[in-house]
């Protein structure tokens, strides 16, 4: 079944003629058709947008012209990225019906690649969660077990992959967003270094550490989508005027003899699941035997970084989240004659926003208030630039660095619904490199014994070395491959028509 | 009723403090590439960007940032070597994202002066008037409140938004207290913002025109007791838009707050707003709670670091300042303190060089512009330089006095006719036939009528009487239909009375 295989097998498909992009678009509507009603990793599908776009790119190959890699591959995008006249929801109550009136660069770019957009996935209100159980318009299921969280916020992209809908997504990463949802559903996600990848277009939720970036099922169709949607962007201040790294290259490559891989101390133990920790271990002794050196570091100050991220994600998104105010987009509540500006205003947040996203505006509103300042928001960029030089230093003897992904594998959905703190701690070893602006990458390292779960592979390189990533997440990946037998995937069952 | 100026200053020792926003010409906006014409159909110079859209990132203006740094060196300022962006957070529905983009503690221009002279009774005193600080930022949008009797937004129906002028790049330029202006703070605050306006005049920078709003004042004005160092509570005059009303607008408040405080009021920190026809000014938001707006530095935009060469390269290329070019123009003219004074309180310096470059005696056109063009704008409220005519128009009409062509008081007519819209000087001499009557037949055969008409005026002024002959030569202007000299006419009557 097509829809079973990697998205660069797709691509020689396409290319050799065993298929088309129509053909693979419908099988994927199909699919979603199938399944979502289950899993509900889609908020907006676009049927007819996503098979005119896969017919254009047949028509392009039949009339010859030169193709991206990805030319025809349909693929599902986080709702917080705008597409011109498509529904962008961000997961809230607050956008419902608005149609963005531009593309976002991203978007731009995988039109440019002629990339089939299927639809826009789930997500947690504005990116902000671990789960996708706050979404206004309900949890997504993960495929492997339907009753668990995707992990979030991105649970709709990771879920989507999983459950064969789509062979490539979108993702956001401000604290994890991309890489725990890759390791609770057994899939990749890669954080591009802050500035590799435009964010113009993204709905801002924190804007010094949000990035959008590739999810994938294999590390190669991961490189391959970095690829299409990286580089410097002059509507973004924050894009990096550099070249791109050879990411494609590296993922082919696949070699870490001689490198040296870091150990995080502080990214285990307590708090950690057994099985996944377990895997961890597993995966070090498969590099180990590949030729990699092993390193133990210290980062002191990651202690730290948790409490830090929720000051500035909050205070940042409390004035990004300001523009919301039902003057100009998104729903309007008790505009009636007699009713003030500001009072619709107040009626609109009211509704329109969902309990952890009036949680973190209130939090940043007060970490940003006069008196309050320097104690809050300025100690918390402090402790930012402490854990940039922690990586600083520890990159000073490694190459990469590497943790699990997340401590636990998937939980229950509604397990921590009500308990933000252990909700927060999901993104305890994902947080750091949001802080410090740098690359990092989630892929599967195997089932936990607990709960036979995919638990996630953490790997994290210095800014614009995303290409280091795919390096040792290929050979990661290939050595697993060849223990396992079969991709993990193949472990997801129950789910639909047995394919 | 109300009390005297000189009360109030023989009591208080009013402390000023002047805060001017400079709309900048830029050919488009501070963050986005939107156009900036003034009065275009409302919200059709928009964008993601300046709509404030949701996912839209901002992007500096490099001409923005050019001409605030020449600004700064214009007034002495330092030019930071490393300025931020900062949003200052508040809702208001003209703001499209709810915070405006400013700077805070990093502006980009700090530490100037600007020397400023003022005429008075005791002759030309000069005053320093100390900048502070020159930063940069985003207009916001306008509100037309409809309905309701105030123009407000309290009790209207509904309010109208309209984004064109929304993220227009404005510099703010906020003085130090000003000190010991004494009496004179009205005429300092006036000849700051002159000489602020003519400087920014010949950087090019602005068109500054304060009935537009492209400059703008705000008057900060508090009294304390003469020899008390207590300062008293400020008030922030907005909506002063004339020069004439900048010297109103601290005269008032001077007065309104020495009438509090004699009474044993006190002053309530407010803004107020200035009222041109009564002179007043009206209760505007209090400022009582200090507003608090959270600023932190702006994440979407990277620090402005200029390069410093290209600021040196900047202040070589700066003009002439005014106050020299002034001193240069007065020389060349041979025109005395005074008269220079005048011309620059009544703001036609400018226009009056434009006319002398256009090749009319400086004397003679200062005389025009100062005199019956001055006398019509004040019966038509209006400024000078906002009459329709030209300093062609003058410099014709100067030409055509010089040559003999117009009597100076034929020369009056074409200027008010001019001003009346009946076309250029030349074309309203056409049109009204306007001709000097310069023939001495012409003029003797209506001597001799005016003579004969009244035969006891000809016999008195033979017989010595020679102011009666006033009357006869009313009578020949009259016959001329006033186009003949009068002085000739004078002559040629005496001399033909024997006088």
């Amino acid at each position: 079944m097509i829809i079973k295989r990697n998205a660069a097998d797709m691509a020689a498909a396409l290319a050799n003629g065993e298929t088309t992009s129509v053909a693979l678009t419908q099988a994927h509507l199909d699919r979603i058709a199938e399944v979502d009603k289950d899993v509900h990793a889609f908020l907006y599908v676009d049927t007819e947008g996503a098979l005119a776009q896969a017919a254009l790119a047949d028509q392009k190959r039949a009339a010859g012209k030169k193709l991206s890699p990805l030319a025809g591959i349909p693929l599902a995008l986080k709702d917080v990225m705008v597409q011109k006249g498509i529904p962008t929801t961000c997961g809230s109550k607050m956008l419902e019906g608005w149609r963005p009136p531009y593309d976002s660069t991203v978007v731009s770019k995988l039109r440019a690649a002629d990339v089939v957009i299927l639809g826009k996935t789930n997500m947690d209100e504005f990116a902000m969660g671990s789960s996708t159980e706050n979404s206004a318009y309900g949890p997504t299921h993960n495929p492997w077990d339907l009753s668990r969280i995707p992990g979030g916020s991105g649970g709709g992209s990771s879920a989507s992959l999983a459950a064969f809908e789509a062979p490539l997504a979108i993702g956001t990463d401000t604290g994890g967003s991309i890489r725990q949802p890759a390791a609770v559903t057994g899939t990749v996600g890669v954080k591009p270094t802050y500035g590799g990848v435009s964010r113009y277009g993204l709905v801002a939720f924190s804007s010094s550490l949000d990035q959008a970036g590739p999810c994938g099922r294999t590390v190669l169709d991961t490189a391959l989508l970095h690829e299409t949607i990286a580089g410097h962007d002059p509507k973004d201040s924050t894009s990096i005027n550099a070249t791109v790294p050879a990411i494609v290259i590296a993922a082919k490559n696949g070699n870490v003899k001689g490198l040296k891989i870091g150990v995080i101390k502080e990214l285990q133990g307590e708090g950690y699941q057994a099985g996944v920790l377990n895997r961890f271990n597993e995966s070090l002794e498969l590099l180990a035997g590949l030729g990699a050196e092993i390193i133990e570091v210290s980062c002191s100050y990651f202690e730290y970084a948790l409490a830090a991220y929720y000051l500035i994600a909050p205070s940042e998104c409390s004035s990004n989240l300001a523009r919301f105010d039902a003057m100009r987009y998104g729903i309007r509540v008790g505009d009636k004659s007699g009713v003030s500006a500001e009072e619709v205003m107040n009626l609109t947040r009211e509704v329109g926003f969902g309990r952890e996203v009036k949680r973190r505006i209130i939090l940043g509103t007060y970490a940003l208030s006069s008196g309050y300042y320097d104690a809050y928001y300025g100690s918390a960029q402090k402790v930012r630039t402490l854990i940039k030089q922690d990586f600083d230093n520890a990159f000073t003897k490694t190459d990469v660095l590497v943790s699990p992904t997340a401590p636990t594998t998937a939980f229950k959905i509604g397990e921590k619904a009500d308990d933000p703190i252990a909700m927060y701690l999901n993104d305890i070893a994902t947080i750091p490199v949001n802080m410090a602006g740098i690359c990092g990458m989630s892929l599967p390292s195997g089932l936990a014994d607990e709960d036979n779960l995919p638990a996630g592979f953490q790997i994290m390189a210095p800014a614009m070395k995303d290409d280091r990533l795919y390096n040792v997440g290929a050979a990661l990946e290939s050595a697993l491959l060849s223990k396992w037998g079969a991709p993990i995937l193949s472990h997801v069952s129950g789910l639909g028509a047995r394919a | 009723m109300s009390l005297k100026y000189e009360d109030v200053i023989a009591k208080y020792e009013p402390v000023l403090g002047l805060e001017v926003h400079v709309e900048l010409g830029t050919a488009s906006k501070m963050f986005c590439g939107c156009n900036t014409i003034f009065g275009a159909e409302p919200n059709t110079q928009t964008c993601p960007v300046c709509l404030g859209l949701p996912g839209a990132l901002p992007v500096v203006n490099e001409k923005a940032i050019e001409y605030t740094i020449m600004i700064g060196l214009a007034l002495n300022c330092s030019i930071a070597p490393f300025s931020r962006f900062a949003r200052k957070n508040y809702f208001y529905p003209d703001m499209p994202k709810n915070f405006q983009t400013s700077q805070y503690d990093e502006p980009i221009c700090v530490n100037g002066f600007l020397d400023v002279e003022i005429d008075s009774n005791e002759g030309i005193k000069k005053f320093r008037v100390e900048v502070e600080r020159v930063h940069m930022e985003e207009d916001t949008g306008k509100s037309l409140h409809v309905g309701g009797a105030t123009g407000r937004i309290h009790g209207a129906d509904y309010s109208l938004l309209d984004y064109n002028r929304a993220g227009i790049p404005l510099v703010e330029i906020v003085t130090k207290i000003v000190p010991g202006t004494g009496k004179y703070a009205p005429e300092v605050a006036r000849a700051y913002v002159a000489e602020l306006r003519d400087i920014l005049r010949s950087l090019n920078v602005s068109d500054v025109k304060m009935e537009q709003g492209s400059l703008r004042c705000d008057a900060n004005v508090s009294l304390r007791l003469i020899g008390s160092d207590v300062l008293g509570t400020r008030s922030e005059t907005k909506n002063v838009n004339s020069l004439r009303s900048v010297e109103r607008a601290v005269r008032g408040e001077m007065i309104r707050h020495a009438e509090l405080l004699n009474k044993g009021e006190r002053v309530v920190q407010e803004t107020r707003h200035f009222q041109e026809d009564t002179g007043l000014t009206r209760s505007g938001r209090s400022k009582e709670q200090a507003e608090d707006y959270r600023y932190f530095p702006e994440p979407d935009l990277v620090p402005i670091v200029p390069d410093a060469t290209w600021i040196e390269t900047m202040r070589a290329a700066l003009p002439e300042k005014p106050s020299i070019h002034r001193k240069r123009l007065q020389e060349a003219w041979a025109v005395p303190d005074k008269e220079m004074a005048s011309m620059i309180n009544a703001d036609v310096l400018e226009i009056v060089e434009a006319t002398v470059i256009l090749g009319a005696d400086p004397t003679k056109a200062r005389g025009w512009w100062l005199g019956e063009i001055a006398r019509i704008a004040n019966e038509k409220e209006v400024a000078a330089t906002d009459l329709p005519i030209t300093p062609k128009d003058v410099a014709e009409i100067v030409a055509l006095v010089a040559t003999g062509d117009l009597t100076d008081k034929l020369a009056r007519q074409v200027i008010e006719a001019v001003i009346a819209g009946e076309g250029r000087p030349s074309e309203v001499i056409e049109k009204r036939g306007i001709k000097v009557v310069s023939d001495d037949g012409a003029l003797m055969a209506a001597i001799k009528k005016a003579i004969s008409t009244q035969p006891d005026v000809a016999e008195k002024v033979r017989g010595g009487n020679v102011p009666a002959a006033g009357a006869l030569i009313g009578a020949v202007m009259k016959e001329t239909k006033g186009q003949a000299d009068a002085a000739k006419v004078r002559e040629l009557l005496l001399k033909h009375l024997g006088q």
